[in-house]
């Protein structure tokens, strides 16, 4: 541990920094995980008091695996998609932020903190219910799917703080660049384009994993909106094997798992790259 | 009230935009409960979530290596892992291993699914602030919890007094930002059938065909909310501000 070094002009507090938890014990996170999943069977099959005809609960959660991984995986993809729909249009709303001209840029300020203060549950329920299942284009229909408006769904709080991560990447370009790019003789555009932006997405990539960890661990909301993923899945899976009520923390407790398995790496890689572009 | 039930009945009859919670008493009844339920769950999550956060702080930083492990271990399988299979887990997992409590002749379950909603909210927010309040503590030089020892402070009261003042002040845009998450998070309480604002409207909605309308209404619902603590978390901030520090 380095003394703290006086470049900051406080004499009490140091600067406040947000450092994730990371396990540092021998232990690892991820036996860490696969104990308490076991310890949750065991007491889950000690508690059921099975009779032979019945199967345990880890026999049920391999039987039903690939139905389950499946799902997991479509939550994936509706991740996936949201992230890249979202971005896009966050990039472009993150620059209408930054416009010179004003009233773009306080149309695009109320939008991005309309989408960024609404509840995602509450935004998932705009799309679901005031987009048609199906739009007609130049007398084409296009249907849209229950998971294609989903997407869109969490599309838009993506967009909302993405654009957020932008216009704070770019704000935290030391203005001498703006002005080095302004003597060459660069348009705006170009000083965007070409100076600026290059040196935001060190800046923008953890953040932005952030919000991808987010969007993932969200599409389960969709459950409740009734696309079938990994959670719809799961109840079924449920019904399917007579309901049995202990069943319930063994068949969620692997959907814990299995977001847990996904998203702690994203989270502890964010956190190295996070530690790594530091500005200093 | 009665005028501005009577505007907004005029304006479903003019325009067909049906807010049939201002002029229908029975549906402003079941909005305002929703209300009062959203409030409830977010007072009560917050104040839990910020002791349990606060307790967790303090414990990651004992000498028990068990206890870090223990917290660090919470602080990031409850991070990692969707609020809403949280709930679910808690609800239906755990709740339906605990023993079912006779109450007015009927076996209920032991905690009712508020209760658990506000359990599983806390902890979920709890592992956020963990995170926050130990950020902060790490603001606080070690010469300052010197003085206090050096002061005969205890380590729980060297903790109350010196270094958590200090670290709240430091942490809380931080914080600010995690609570304006948790009271978004409060609408997931609808999954288990908590009857707060968003099931409130979804029942009205369902029965007067005004989705629209009720759609308008809740965002702005939860917009008015969200700056609400906003604003109030703003003032605590520069009531608590430190002179001379900052801008």
């Amino acid at each position: 541990m380095k003394p703290a070094e006086p470049v900051h002009g406080f004499a009490v507090l140091l600067p406040y920094r947000l450092v994730p938890t990371r396990m540092s014990v021998r232990i690892s996170p991820l036996s860490a995980a696969i104990i308490c999943f076991c310890a949750i069977m065991a007491v889950s099959t000690a508690w059921a008091q099975t009779t032979p005809t019945m199967l345990s609960p880890l026999q049920i959660i391999l039987k039903w695996s690939p139905l389950l991984l499946r799902g997991f995986a479509f939550n994936i993809l509706i991740s996936l998609l949201a992230m890249l729909l979202g971005t896009v249009a966050g990039l472009g709303l993150g620059l209408a932020l930054l416009s010179e001209f004003r009233p773009l840029a306080s149309v695009s300020w109320l939008v991005t903190q309309f989408f960024r203060n609404a509840p995602w549950l509450v935004l998932l329920f705009f799309v679901m219910f005031l987009v048609p299942f199906q739009i007609t284009i130049f007398k084409t229909t296009i249907p849209l799917p229950d998971w294609v408006k989903a997407t869109v769904g969490f599309a838009l709080p993506v967009m909302a703080n993405v654009a957020e991560v932008v216009r704070g990447a770019v704000r935290s370009v030391p203005s001498t660049q703006w002005e080095a790019a302004e003597s060459l003789s660069f348009t705006r555009r170009q000083m965007m384009w070409l100076i600026i932006l290059p040196q935001c997405i060190k800046r923008m990539l953890p953040p932005w994993m952030n919000i991808y960890a987010l969007v993932a661990m969200a599409t389960v909301l969709a459950s409740i909106v009734g696309v079938s993923e990994m959670l719809t899945l799961t109840a079924q899976v449920h019904a399917a094997e007579g309901g049995r009520p202990e069943l319930f923390a063994p068949l969620y407790g692997f959907a814990l798992l299995c977001f847990f398995l996904y998203c702690y790496p994203i989270n502890l890689w964010t956190a190295r790259l996070e530690r790594r572009f530091r500005i200093r | 009230m009665q005028a501005i039930g009577n505007w907004f009945q005029h304006l479903y009859e003019t325009t067909g935009l049906n807010f049939s919670v201002f002029y229908d008493a029975y549906d402003w009844d079941r909005y305002l409960n929703g209300l009062k339920m959203t409030l409830f769950l977010s007072v009560t999550t917050i104040v839990l979530s910020l002791i349990i956060g606060a307790a967790g702080a303090l414990m990651q930083g004992s000498p028990s290596r068990l206890l870090r492990l223990a917290v660090n271990a919470f602080v990031v399988v409850f991070r990692n892992t969707p609020p809403l299979v949280q709930i679910f887990f808690f609800y239906f997992g755990l709740g339906t291993m605990l023993p079912a409590v006779e109450a007015a002749g009927m076996r209920v379950p032991l905690l009712s699914n508020v209760q658990w909603a506000i359990i599983s909210l806390s902890l979920f927010a709890a592992a956020f602030n963990v995170e926050i309040f130990r950020s902060g503590i790490e603001a606080v030089p070690s010469t300052t919890i010197e003085a206090a020892e050096a002061l005969g402070y205890t380590r729980l009261k060297a903790y109350t007094h010196i270094v958590l003042p200090l670290a709240i002040r430091v942490c809380l845009p931080a914080l600010n930002n995690n609570l304006v998450n948790l009271l978004k998070t409060t609408t997931l309480a609808y999954a288990i059938a908590v009857p707060e604002t968003l099931y409130a409207v979804k029942q009205i909605w369902s029965e007067s065909q005004n989705v629209f309308e009720m759609m308008i209404l809740l965002l702005a619902t939860y917009g008015i909310l969200v700056g609400v603590l906003v604003w109030l978390m703003h003032r605590w901030e520069r009531a608590m501000r430190i002179p001379g520090y900052g801008r």
